[in-house]
């Protein structure tokens, strides 16, 4: 068992596949001697090289390009997109082309390609580098989705998201970086596998990313009054593992889904919509959003953490079932 | 640079094919047997032939929405290309992809794009992949040049600069940007001038000339197999068709439209290969025959295959995941 930080465990996963498949390489903005902007990749150029660690221009689009074009012609490649709010500068790359590559080519063309996009508010970064854009990106059929929120489950999952033959989009949240935790395998996790953070009887608290936490946290709040909280963490959003919700949602019978996206058009509705048409026998209340407040991302910390969804909103919505 | 005379009864042959493939889709456009848009190659065979000759099986091709020519030029099947424009399942793509969308990995061809100026950022990726690996093959990225004035022109030209990737940048110039023509949309006569911008050669040629546009590409490519980097290659030539089946062209001007008809690539390489004894005119003959039997299976195996299984529609967005099908 090991120590680590996500970002370590990031660079480790990479790391990993770097050293026994010569067809993996990582390119992006400053991932070279610099390190990266948030330092996932420090070390990464001294071990690998530069045609390996590779620096690129300021081009978003060209970097997704790239990513396409050498996954197409039998490369590995994983893209780093220094802010998650910069994919957007590259959509047409990532929707038009990545996602729909294999289909309008009849499945004839495989994209094993990884985009790593760090996203997420919470260090006033304002309105152009703090977003949670996963809708936008579980909207597109052809792309992966996956958001770990521990060391373990962003090691496993990158391995796994390196090995698939399809674009997948992995998230990380760049206020989460420094966080430790207990990393015991070196295995891939499956993509499309939720995973119970905390087994509870009441209410199961769906959650992504820096809102597990928030979840845990609110858990044990409730637990005080009484109340027993499942935390189900999907980590891969698309696709999104519906037999383990079944199985929260048939024991709890009601549902909080927390996520720290803009609540309009987000991918939590879609899981809330996804489980009232399919499982609304099993429920015994409405189900409950929490997200950010419907605005650009504030700069001010004051105002971020006024935007920002937390633990007390999780406890206040789970109590308004009562 | 020598060109030999099979490669010249060769470069011929895929002109007849291009123009063959392309009239027949105009005709069957226009008799409903072609759904969606149909964007046609007409007028442009040189270009696509003068360069894919020098290409091998291996090598990498990104095109564009008018991609028939290039996909022809470049080995495509006829027959599993009329039958992905007649939206059939025998077709290149399974009847998913349609005119726009067509690929064949086999042949190095990474696919026609529906998005104006998309193919330049995955040439990139093509180019970055060959120089990593070492090999001797090289990309040619084909665009029009209204897509020049798209950003990803800049990103992929600088990027493949810097890195000295083995791509040949090979700008279709057919005066239209859609409806605007070049002096409307642009600034610039010769779209290359702007490899200057790039610190890499810029080279225009006479489009309509399969011989000029064949001996250019192959400087170019060889520049690219040596890791010399890459070549901007401006072809100027002209699109017969509006921008799409069905657009009557009528911002293109009358006198415009008849000097450059007069400039027909085909019959010009015709009369070049009779008068220097290099081809009869039997030989020639046969060629089109040739050209119009391939034509003639095309459309027959097209018109014979079945359409997709309405099932098929949710397979094929993952290599691993089927998609939920509609209850009805």
């Amino acid at each position: 068992m090991k120590k680590m930080s996500i970002g370590e465990a990031i660079r480790e996963a990479m790391s990993i596949r770097m050293r026994e498949d010569p067809n993996v390489l990582l390119f992006g903005e400053d991932v070279g001697a610099f390190g990266g902007c948030f330092g996932v990749s420090a070390g990464m150029f001294d071990e690998f090289g530069e045609k390996r660690v590779r620096d690129t221009p300021i081009s978003e689009g060209a970097i997704i390009g790239a990513a396409i074009g050498s996954a197409a012609t039998g490369l590995r490649p994983i893209a780093e997109i220094m802010m998650g709010d910069f994919v957007t500068v590259a959509m047409d790359q990532l929707v038009n082309q990545a996602a729909k590559m294999r289909y309008m080519f009849g499945g004839k063309i495989s994209l094993p390609m990884v985009v790593r996009l760090p996203g997420g508010a919470g260090v006033s970064a304002a309105a152009q580098h703090s977003q949670s854009l996963e809708a936008w990106l579980t909207h597109v059929p052809g792309l992966k989705v996956v958001y770990p929120s521990t060391a373990q489950d962003a090691l496993g999952l990158l391995l796994a998201s390196i090995d698939d033959d399809n674009p997948v989009m992995f998230i990380e949240h760049k206020a989460m970086y420094g966080m430790k935790g207990d990393v015991e395998s070196f295995d891939p996790i499956p993509l499309g596998k939720g995973d119970i953070k905390r087994a509870g009887s009441d209410v199961t608290i769906i959650a992504t990313g820096n809102m597990v936490h928030a979840a845990l946290s609110a858990a044990k709040t409730l637990d005080a009054d009484g109340i027993s909280a499942e935390v189900l963490d999907p980590r891969t959003l698309y696709p999104l593992d519906k037999e383990l919700i079944a199985a929260s949602v048939g024991k709890t019978h009601r549902v909080v889904i927390a996520t720290e996206e803009v609540k309009r058009g987000s991918f939590g509705s879609d899981v809330a919509a996804t489980i009232a048409e399919e499982m609304f026998d099993l429920l015994d209340e409405p189900i409950v959003r929490v997200g950010a407040l419907n605005t650009p991302v504030p700069f001010a910390p004051v105002l971020e953490q006024t935007y920002l969804p937390n633990a007390q909103d999780i406890v206040n919505a789970v109590r308004s079932k009562e | 640079m020598k060109v030999s005379k099979n490669e010249m009864k060769d470069m011929y042959l895929r002109m007849e094919r291009i123009r063959a493939f392309e009239s027949k889709a105009q005709t069957l456009f226009a008799e409903g047997k072609i759904p969606g848009f149909v964007h046609l190659y007409l007028g442009e065979e040189a270009v696509a032939t003068g360069v894919c000759e020098c290409l091998r099986d291996d090598d990498y091709i990104t095109s564009t929405h008018r991609g028939h020519g290039h996909i022809i030029a470049k080995g495509g099947d006829l027959k599993y290309m009329m039958a992905e424009l007649c939206g059939k399942a025998t077709g290149y793509c399974k009847g998913k992809g349609g005119s726009m969308h067509i690929a064949d990995g086999t042949k190095g061809i990474l696919g026609a794009n529906g998005i104006v100026g998309a193919g330049q950022d995955i040439a990139v990726g093509a180019g970055l992949s060959i120089s990593y690996r070492g090999t001797d093959q090289v990309c040619v990225c084909f665009f029009g040049d209204g897509s020049t004035n798209q950003g990803t022109f800049h990103e992929a030209l600088n990027m493949a600069s810097i890195w000295k990737l083995p791509i040949v940048f090979v700008c279709e110039n057919n005066n239209y940007g859609i409806s605007m023509c070049q002096a409307r949309h642009q600034h610039i006569k010769d779209v290359a001038d702007r490899g200057a911008a790039y610190g890499i050669p810029g080279v225009a040629v006479d489009g309509n000339d399969v011989l000029a546009v064949n001996e250019a590409a192959g400087e170019a490519i060889a520049r690219a197999r040596k890791g010399q980097g890459p070549t901007l290659l401006e072809c100027k030539t002209y699109r017969w068709r509006g921008h799409f089946e069905g657009d009557p062209g009528n911002y293109k001007p009358k006198a415009e439209q008849e000097a450059w008809l007069k400039k027909d690539p085909i019959p010009h390489f015709r009369k070049f290969l009779v008068e220097n004894d290099i081809l009869t005119e039997d030989e020639l003959n046969r060629l089109d025959e040739q050209a119009k039997e391939e034509l003639a299976a095309a459309v027959k195996f097209a018109d014979e295959s079945p359409e997709p299984d309405a099932k098929t529609v949710v397979e094929d967005v993952y290599s691993d995941i089927v998609e939920e099908a509609r209850v009805r």
